[in-house]
């Protein structure tokens, strides 16, 4: 009763409404991207352009030199920058297929079979995923102290001698990407899951009927029929890993000897450790370039499909 | 055969749940930490079960930090960016999905252009006209350089494509404006994506360290993770306290997460996966 009150009452008023108001469909859009355009044009666009002009800058004091390439010419001299490219790309490496399998394992496996308890497996796989890396990283680093940590004392048991995680640069390493699997494995295993989920099936009905294993249609129907979400979940990782900070800077603070430098945590040392404006910008347009190549790498690849 | 079937379900499961004992032992022992005072929490063999220190750890905590303050300075900055965010970003996703205008592509094409960004390369100018604004160790330092933020933008855009235009139309005959279009019908309408969008944005607020580490150098505006990573740069780490400051910082959200679980896992994939 009252809605159809509200209709005549705004019929009525119709002419009046319009003419009054001053949004109208042809301007509303404009007012409906206004903030989110202004902020991104003064807080991302902005900044995007000035850091690309301070990679050709020096900062002394208020002043700033142009001083050409300088800054480019100095990175491929600087072996910290070198060292900080190379860790971050052994990391991306191992731990990116190594995470992604276990994830895939995981999915496989509650997928398959008609398992009780799918949520709660769910759930605690994904638990990880809602920790800060700053808090799963400090836990770890805790877990993994050489003498005193719980990781050693089990390990202890089957008769591993103590492992130095934190202290040697090798081991170092290990432990960051034991970290990042650790937060992410069930992350993509959801993703996984669904993609399984997805997958229509009657394929396997049809499969069966013809005779094919149970692994034959894993690699000849899942595999396949995954391939997007396999992509998706590569890029995903991938930049992620690009950009690594938190762990590394937590957990062993780049050390020892640098071993888990990543360019972010470079960038970061660089520009406010050492307040080097200009060198610190030129680093992280070397991070944009290779973001956009991998990027235009991993785009062509889906493009095939 | 039936047998063996059986025997590879027993495996399935024994291997299942081993990656659970996994992923979820890292946060019994943060638990069971942050009762134990700094010397028990290295100690061989290791104490397994909870002790009485919490209450000190608590005060050790709060001496040190002001732990109280450094929560609600977490809790504010990620409430108010949630909620101004998932506005913006719906009004945005809106005026993209459901209207033609003039430049509609260009504003588009920037918005895909700074998702492909890595952020790392605004931190230096932004932290410049932080200091040039004096808003160094201020909430809005926080606040507004992510606030519009172009992935959220997209997910809403993507979500409110699927809604018929009728609805609008109808809407305007009836003689509503647009705005009351917008908060009357739309905003009703895709009430899931925006939980999912705001569950997205809250936690990678709270979560947050690198911008706030360089925006934040006193005590008092700190936030969690800030808080924490100063914890470890002390000389002397008391590791009570610093369990405790990680579980206070981990607690809230498991709570949330175990009451709103769908929502929170398409929230934290950003929307990616349908339930």
């Amino acid at each position: 009763m009252a809605q159809t009150e509200k209709v005549v009452n705004a019929k009525t008023n119709f002419r009046v409404k319009t003419r009054k108001s001053l949004l109208t469909p042809k301007n509303v859009p404009y007012f409906f991207i206004g903030p989110a355009f202004l902020l991104i044009l003064i807080f991302t666009v902005y900044p995007v352009i000035s850091s690309f002009i301070l990679s050709f800058q020096e900062v002394r004091g208020v002043e700033k030199i142009f001083v050409g390439f300088s800054n480019y010419s100095r990175l491929f001299q600087d072996p910290i920058f070198y060292k900080s490219l190379l860790n971050t790309f052994q990391i991306l490496i191992v731990q990116v297929p190594i995470m992604l399998f276990l994830s895939l394992l995981i999915a496989v496996g509650l997928h398959s079979s008609m398992l009780k308890g799918k949520a709660f497996f769910r759930i605690s796989y994904f638990m990880p995923a809602i920790t800060a890396l700053v808090a799963a990283s400090i836990v770890f680093m805790i877990l993994l102290d050489e003498n005193f940590g719980l990781v050693n004392y089990f390990l202890s048991f089957l008769g591993v001698d103590s492992i130095p995680w934190l202290t040697t640069p090798f081991w170092a390493k290990v432990s960051v990407i034991l970290v990042m699997t650790w937060r992410w494995a069930g992350y993509n295993m959801v993703i996984f899951l669904a993609g399984l989920q997805n997958i229509p099936s009657d394929l396997y009905e049809a499969a069966s009927i013809d005779g094919a294993s149970k692994v034959k249609q894993f690699f000849m129907i899942t595999i396949p029929q995954l391939k997007p979400v396999f992509i998706f979940t590569v890029v995903l990782s991938t930049i992620g890993t690009l950009q690594l900070f938190d762990e590394p800077f937590i957990l062993t603070g780049g050390g020892p000897n640098n071993a888990t430098m990543t360019i972010t945590v470079y960038l970061y040392e660089t520009g406010f450790r050492f307040f080097d404006f200009g060198y610190a910008s030129a680093i992280a347009y070397v991070l944009v370039i290779i973001t956009a190549i991998i990027s235009w790498v991993q785009m062509k690849l889906v493009g095939d499909e | 055969m039936a047998s063996k079937k059986i025997s590879s379900k027993i495996i399935i499961y024994i291997l299942l749940i081993a990656g659970v004992v996994l992923s979820i032992a890292p946060f019994y022992w943060m638990i069971v930490g942050s009762t134990l005072p700094s010397g028990e929490i290295f100690r061989v063999p290791p104490r397994l079960l909870p002790g009485d220190y919490l209450a000190k750890n608590f005060q050790t905590l709060n001496e040190s930090l002001g732990i109280a303050k450094i929560f609600w300075n977490s809790l504010f900055i990620a409430l108010v960016y949630t909620l101004i965010s998932t506005l913006i970003s719906a009004m945005a996703g809106y005026a993209f999905a459901k209207f033609k205008f003039k430049g509609k592509n260009f504003f588009f094409f920037i918005i895909l252009c700074t998702l492909m960004i890595p952020s790392q390369v605004t931190l230096i100018p932004l932290f410049e006209m932080m200091v040039t604004f004096n808003w160094l160790n201020t909430y809005q330092a926080i606040i507004l350089p992510t606030l519009a933020s172009p992935f959220a933008i997209y997910l809403m855009r993507q979500n409110m494509k699927a809604i018929p235009d009728s609805i609008m139309e109808a809407s305007r005959i009836d003689g509503a404006g647009e705005l009351k279009i917008f908060f009357t019908v739309i905003l009703p309408v895709t009430r899931p994506a925006m939980a999912a969008v705001a569950i997205f944005l809250f936690m990678s607020q709270w979560n947050s360290l690198l911008w706030p580490l360089i925006t934040l150098n006193s005590k008092e505006m700190f936030t969690l993770p800030v808080a924490l990573s100063s914890l470890i740069g002390m000389a002397r780490i008391d590791y009570g306290q610093l369990m405790l400051g990680t579980t206070l910082s981990t607690i809230p959200i498991m709570i949330f997460f175990l009451l709103l679980q769908k929502h929170f896992i398409s929230g934290i994939l950003g929307g990616s996966v349908k339930e």
